[in-house]
């Protein structure tokens, strides 16, 4: 069974179609990336699958049971864990402070108004950050880091919860290239040893044809190509919409 | 209750009433929306203008009148106030708002009420306390009869003046070259400064515009109502309602909400005393109650008013706050140490027998800026309404301990729980709000406490207040008294410390610095908001019922807006970013209260000096100076 399975999306704003009937899946330890122009749709899809839209037609299934809709908060508590394009964390808590109310959200113990905070899940925490590299800025506050080291802060509070599919929003925007292949694969190695499952929307190509598993292409709405990386990079529509047609037509002769 | 005609009548006649006032709240609100709408800063002062308006022109009337003749007199002056009030909004905002265009949102709400507070006593001094009647309009002074029933012909006339306001405004910002530059500068603000046009010529020009037509607002009522010193509050309070039920800066947004609001209290007074049952109910004094219950209503609906449109979330001034530490055990035996020795301060009754008064005043004061804090700082939601927890706590107190003769400990909890009620039930509403709109939310909910107050005579004596709110055994002498409040408080601050140290602590504080990454993470935003806003509320509650019992009386006066202001200049005064802060800053101005305000009839304008100081000059307050000086110290070696 897949983790994720999305079927018939479509989400109309006035007249214009942003998503016209898209379907596919993901399942454990799997790499999607999510690719198309500006204004393809990626970032409709994105947030319906997320919680924050709710889609005209269409259905989101999590590990096999319906989630259309629910809000990002139940979301997460149905398995989802999510980084965002500008990645946001506490700012005014330290980096350990900032895991642990990550894992204290996933206990469903927020609401506890005695036992100190600095107590609970302070190991774990450690760990998650060892995972990241993160652990040598623990005790520094998180409005310090440089925006690399807080995108690897904001991955350790997505995977605190253990949950089952993971959604990065363009995860390496804003980086330089080294730090961005170093992420995606701290990704891809986080997502093998869990069996974690992955959907992600990316700009760089370097990305995307080094690390996906699969790749969905959309254009218009539309899923214009899909399959393993190999097939989209020799498909014809999605060169075409990449390069242009005229270049797409010259690599075909 | 029968539908007969007169009912009808008094409907249709009431309903004409209804838009003459709603034509004076429309012009306050509007100008209030138009410059919100380009500069971003809720203007507290707003209600000063309407009311300089109104003294301006009640002033000018005759002197103009005596050269002019009464009728040319009498528009001459209302265009004259206007026009005066325009000229002094151009010198506020080129003197003080564009200091702080780039301040926290907090601290251009607390500037510009300062403004109030200096204006307010700058009206004293010119015109002193006494209420100043204006002429009568000329040519509108009789009344046009219809269905069988008087309607006096000026408030038709303002009926008629805020339609043709609205058509005005409307002209102006659709047609003129300033009117396509507002709306752009609504829109993106930005962008406009990108595009080349000055902008600082353009703010100054809309807040003129806006304290022009406030100044209007109150020159036209010049004929209808006295000139008094309370007016800007409570006009301030009316315009708020209006504003957020119509939507932030929307003009078409606010006379539709000011009709709402106006019409719905017009009705309630037409139809005067409904029997349900056995019950009856005198709706001529809920007026304002059913003002709560629109704006509640629509707030439910449309959290941005009917036209409002959501705002661009501005990031929230917590982001740059270092984290929180825990205090080490030399810190920990000192606070003890201090506790001991506050214990013992009856002891030197003999010497000073002011001192446990003061202290115990300090206390409640703690108390009240602590609670506030606890939402503020960690939980970054600016309430400009905690006295309305304050006078809950308060009147629940004195009514259990006088009408029902409750003992003292029981009273005091009867106190903090209508005062828990009340903070559960306001707090659903606020915490869904953010930045201005929660401001402006919070500040109408004590408003509404505050008239309840005010208005519910049979039970809560209004503006005289209740009397003979005595402790009793053995909380009746200043020492026991002073001892139960040092307990009180003592665990209260404990509590809110472990509490914001607490996982719920943590979790208050993720949700200030970013709500989208906490509901990323699964954390109830809302609900944990309300919690705080609930416990603050509660804490809140238990200063007030310590106030009652320590003055042996509590009055509307006691819980009005400024105690709201002094709380949140409590926690500035000390700094905002800091535990400690609120205890410095309540125990300061207590003290400055009880020893400088108190010299002077002009308090209100010190406070205000004093809120301008903190604002522009010491930000981070008390506990910023010092941390500033102990890592100047920590660098000298």
């Amino acid at each position: 069974m897949s983790v994720l399975e999305v079927e018939g999306l479509a989400k109309a704003y006035g007249g214009v179609q942003a998503l016209g009937g898209v379907s596919f899946t993901v399942g454990a330890g799997e790499l999607l990336a999510l690719i198309g122009p500006n204004g393809a749709g990626k970032s409709t899809c994105f947030n319906i699958v997320d919680g924050q839209i709710r889609p005209d037609r269409g259905t989101v299934r999590l590990a096999g049971r319906e989630v259309t809709g629910l809000p990002p908060r139940r979301m997460a508590r149905l398995g989802v864990g999510r980084t965002f394009q500008i990645a946001a964390v506490f700012d005014s808590l330290t980096v350990l402070e900032n895991v642990q109310a990550a894992l204290i959200a996933a206990r469903r113990q927020t609401f506890a108004l005695w036992r100190p905070a600095a107590t609970i899940a302070r190991e774990e925490a450690q760990h998650l950050l060892e995972q990241t590299g993160m652990a040598d800025h623990a005790g520094r506050p998180a409005s310090e880091l440089a925006y690399g080291d807080v995108k690897r802060l904001e991955l350790a509070m997505a995977i605190a919860s253990e949950p089952l599919l993971l959604l990065m929003d363009e995860p390496t925007a804003g980086m330089a290239p080294a730090e961005r292949l170093a992420l995606i694969e701290l990704v891809k190695r986080l997502t093998r040893s869990r069996g974690l499952a992955v959907l992600f929307t990316e700009h760089s190509m370097d990305v995307v044809f080094g690390h996906a598993d699969r790749v969905v292409v959309l254009a218009g709405g539309q899923i214009v190509a899909s399959g393993d990386v190999d097939a989209i990079r020799a498909d014809p529509q999605v060169r075409a919409l990449y390069l242009g047609t005229g270049r797409a037509a010259g690599g075909r002769a | 209750m029968t539908f007969d005609s007169s009912l009808l009548q008094s409907l249709l006649f009431q309903s004409v009433n209804g838009f003459a006032s709603a034509s004076g709240l429309f012009l306050v609100a509007a100008g209030l929306s138009i410059i919100f709408g380009v500069t971003r800063i809720v203007n507290m002062a707003h209600g000063s203008f309407y009311m300089l308006g109104l003294y301006g022109a009640v002033t000018l009337a005759p002197r103009l009148g005596a050269v002019l003749g009464p009728d040319l007199g009498y528009w001459a002056a209302v265009a004259c106030a206007a026009l005066g009030v325009a000229v002094l909004g151009a010198l506020v905002e080129v003197v003080l708002l564009r200091r702080i265009y780039g301040a926290p949102e907090l601290y251009q709400l607390l500037a510009t009420f300062a403004l109030l507070l200096v204006i307010s006593d700058a009206v004293l001094w010119l015109w002193g306390p006494e209420d100043i009647l204006g002429p009568r309009a000329p040519g509108l002074s009789g009344a046009v009869e219809l269905l069988g029933r008087n309607l006096p012909r000026y408030d038709v006339f303002l009926a008629l003046a805020g339609p043709a306001v609205l058509a005005g405004l409307h002209l102006l910002l659709a047609r003129s070259r300033f009117g396509r530059l507002i709306r752009a500068a609504t829109q993106d603000r930005e962008m406009v400064a990108a595009l080349g046009i000055n902008e600082a010529l353009l703010f100054t020009a809309v807040f003129a515009l806006g304290a022009g037509i406030a100044g209007l607002g109150g020159a036209l009522q010049m004929a209808r109502e006295p000139a008094n010193l309370a007016i800007d509050l409570s006009v301030l309070g009316d315009a708020f309602v209006v504003v957020v039920v119509g939507g932030m800066g929307s003009i078409r947004g606010a006379y539709v909400a000011a009709v709402l609001v106006a019409q719905v209290k017009a009705l309630c007074i037409a139809l005067g005393t409904v029997e349900i049952g056995a019950l009856a109910f005198n709706l001529s004094r809920l007026t304002l109650v059913a003002e709560f219950l629109i704006m509640a209503l629509v707030l439910v609906v449309r959290p941005h008013g009917l036209f409002g449109r959501p705002q661009a979330a501005i990031p929230h001034r917590g982001t740059s706050e270092a984290p929180l530490r825990p205090l080490g055990r030399p810190a920990r035996l000192a606070l003890l140490a201090g506790l001991a020795l506050l214990a013992l301060l009856p002891l030197a009754e003999g010497t000073f027998p002011y001192a446990p008064v003061l202290a115990l005043d300090m206390l409640i004061a703690v108390l009240f800026a602590a609670s506030l804090h606890f939402i503020m700082g960690p939980g970054g939601m600016d309430s400009f309404g905690h006295a309305a927890y304050f006078g809950l706590g308060a009147y629940g107190a004195a009514l259990a301990a006088t009408a029902l003769g409750a003992p003292t400990p029981v009273a005091l909890l009867a106190g903090i729980g209508v005062a828990a009620a009340g903070a559960v039930l306001f707090g659903w509403f606020c915490v869904r709000l953010e930045g201005v709109y929660l401001a402006m939310l919070t500040l109408a909910f004590a408003q509404i406490v505050w008239s309840v107050a005010f208005q519910w005579e049979e039970v809560t004596g209004g503006s005289n207040g209740l009397f003979g709110v005595w402790p009793d055994w053995p909380f009746d002498s200043r020492a026991g008294l002073y001892l139960a409040a040092l307990v009180l408080v003592a665990l209260a601050l404990l509590a809110i410390r472990r509490m914001v140290f607490a996982p719920f602590g943590l979790a208050l504080r993720a949700c200030r610095d970013s709500s989208l990454r906490a509901e990323a993470l699964g954390i109830p935003v809302a609900r944990v908001r309300w919690l705080a806003f609930a416990l603050a509320g509660t804490m809140c509650g238990a200063a007030g019922g310590l106030y009652a019992f320590a003055k042996g009386s509590i009055s509307p006066e006691a819980i009005s807006v400024s105690r709201s202001i002094d709380g949140l200049v409590m926690v500035l005064l000390g700094g905002v970013e800091s535990l400690a802060g609120p205890v410095l800053g309540a125990t300061t101005l207590t003290f400055l209260k009880d020893n400088v305000m108190r010299e002077t009839d002009y308090w209100r304008a010190l406070l205000g000096a004093l809120i301008l100081a903190v604002v522009l000059v010491a930000p981070g307050g008390i506990a910023g100076a010092l941390r500033r000086l102990r890592f100047r110290a920590g660098r000298a070696p």
